[in-house]
């Protein structure tokens, strides 16, 4: 006898964020398609790792899949948070840039393949320092060369969040999914706690900080384009629909005067609330200003 | 060590320009200016450091919301200038210590401010516009993503007061316990964890690091020479692809970045395997 009516839903859902991060990327493509590209047997590690003490994994932290979603092709390029805080270093950077880029030579030639960034990264990795921050530009560089021609959907679904440099990456995205749980930002509260004091922010004050990185507060201040429920496959269907819609219309990131005329009318006299910066950013969104 | 960064920034951009005023309706941070480059004109883009800057962590050199959404703006002014198949260089003057750490920054989404100024150096680089970087102080971490990260070719000078890196020694030292002194042997002994700039031309990013004397007080001279290695740069690149392949063909990339090269190889190997 089934008792799936009086069980609630969240007993019932499958979270996300508990998977790791081969598992996330491959619970969004149609089933029975993908396969793991430079996959954790051929053993392209960090050269950099060991002579610090640090032990190497052999994916890099980073999973590539090319597949479909919604029957047109994809690559889906999962970071895993569980390794080094999610940190883009040379070879995980390699890995999402050449996905990014072959994903785009496709699509210039006719094969239009979007691809979808799980991205769950502190940024760059500090023992590869120069390298991870030159990675990340070239990540950028080539999202910035595939979104001409397919979309590129960023997923930050918690725990570790977005931040640094990758904060970019989600910045210039098609489109940016989030969940509850998940933050995005350029600098976390620990580094402008550090750099700016306790008074600046207090990095121990977790209301605050979801208020301000948190997915509601990025997906409600127009920032971000949709809050998902920590559900595997409420996800996956969200990504479809974004597979499925193609481009938008213009890229947040090139709506440079909208967002300039926003940062013009902030009263910078005090700290900003964010339920305020949420409310005005929003209603200039919804008086055409997506310009 | 360079005490204030930003400082050589201005003069570098004074030099090459004959300018050092923000042009109207932008923040006294932002310094732009078209100036003569060989035989045409170029846009000059720097930060430096605005003691009134409306925003409290913004006032050291850092690069934040104003600087981020200002430099977005000219960059994508210039693509619109163009009538000419002959695009015009940009030049971007780098000196900047940092992304700007603050609250307002994070509430206001800095993070996108960042992502825009990167997309339009990418935008004016994909369509032709020979993006070329000139890195005369700090280059450090999101301040340099934001601004010319995103350059066609990358020039740096030869000089212990330039400094490229992810975070800045001072907070390196911080956040992994360590002493400075600590994390400048380290940085000799892991190359990408270096703090001197010719350890940095070593991993093959770099175009060029530039020779140049008394940068901080430079003779015509020395600026006719760089303004000659900026011509080089222009003709290079507008030679070469509009991508970011030569910080991986280089020389010093085959030898410093292999593992990065061996991932890309093998994905591009696998990609259409059956």
């Amino acid at each position: 006898m089934s008792n799936s009516n009086v069980t609630p839903a969240f007993v019932l859902r499958r979270s996300f964020i508990e998977l790791e991060a081969r598992a996330r990327a491959w619970s969004l493509l149609d089933a029975g398609t993908g396969r793991e590209l430079a996959g954790p047997y051929e053993r392209i590690e960090s050269p950099w790792l060991p002579a610090q003490g640090v032990a190497p994994q052999s994916d890099d932290g980073c999973v590539v899949l090319k597949g479909t979603i919604a029957a047109q092709p994809v690559v889906v390029v999962a970071l895993e948070g569980k390794f080094q805080a999610g940190s883009m270093g040379e070879v995980s950077g390699a890995k999402m840039t050449a996905a990014l880029d072959l994903a785009a030579r496709d699509s210039a030639n006719g094969t239009k393949t979007s691809a979808v960034l799980l991205l769950e990264t502190g940024g760059v990795r500090l023992q590869e320092a120069n390298l991870g921050l030159a990675a990340i530009a070239e990540v950028i560089a080539s999202v910035l060369v595939l979104r001409q021609h397919a979309p590129v959907i960023s997923v930050i679904a918690g725990t570790v969040g977005c931040f640094g440099g990758m904060g970019l990456v989600a910045g210039i995205s098609s489109y940016v999914l989030m969940t509850r749980e998940a933050r995005l930002g350029l600098n976390g509260a620990e580094v402008i706690e550090q750099e700016s004091g306790i008074e600046e922010i207090d990095s121990s004050d977790r209301a605050l900080i979801w208020a301000i990185n948190g997915g509601e507060q990025r997906v409600g201040m127009d920032v971000a384009d949709e809050l998902v429920d920590d559900d595997a496959q409420t996800i996956a269907a969200s990504v479809r629909r974004y597979v499925e819609a193609g481009l938008p219309h213009v890229h947040r990131s090139d709506q440079v005067d909208h967002y300039r005329k926003r940062i013009a009318e902030l009263d910078v006299s005090k700290q900003f609330d964010p339920r305020m910066v949420r409310e005005s950013w929003n209603k200039a969104r919804e008086q055409g200003g997506a310009t | 060590m360079s005490a204030q960064p930003g400082i050589r920034g201005r003069a570098w951009f004074q030099a090459l320009t004959g300018s050092n005023r923000p042009l109207e309706g932008d923040p006294g941070s932002l310094l732009t200016a078209d100036a003569k480059l060989g035989g045409e004109t170029a846009r000059f883009l720097c930060v430096v450091p605005n003691p009134e800057a409306r925003f409290p962590c913004a006032r050291k050199g850092e690069v934040g919301l104003e600087e981020a959404y200002g430099l977005a703006h000219r960059i994508r002014e210039a693509i619109a200038l163009e009538t000419s198949e002959q695009r015009r260089p940009i030049v971007a003057i780098v000196d900047v210590k940092s992304q700007a750490y603050g609250r307002r920054e994070e509430t206001a989404a800095i993070f996108l401010a960042a992502a825009a100024a990167a997309a339009a150096y990418a935008a004016a680089r994909m369509r032709g516009h020979p993006i070329i970087t000139l890195i005369v102080g700090q280059a450090i971490s999101g301040g340099f993503l934001t601004h010319g990260y995103q350059a066609s070719r990358l020039l740096a000078f030869d000089d212990q007061d330039v400094v490229i890196h992810a975070m800045h020694k001072e907070a390196a030292a911080r956040i992994t316990l360590r002493s400075v002194e600590e994390i400048v042997r380290l940085g000799h002994e892991i190359i990408p964890m270096s703090y001197d700039v010719k350890d940095y031309a070593r991993l093959g990013l770099l175009h060029k690091l530039l020779h140049v004397e008394n940068p901080d007080d430079p003779s015509a001279a020395t600026v006719a020479q760089v303004q000659k290695e900026l011509i080089g740069a222009v003709a290079d690149a507008r030679a070469g692809a509009r991508d970011l392949g030569t910080r991986r063909s280089s020389k010093g990339a085959r030898q410093m970045r292999r593992a990065g090269l061996l991932a890309r190889a093998q994905i591009e190997h696998e990609w259409n395997e059956p």
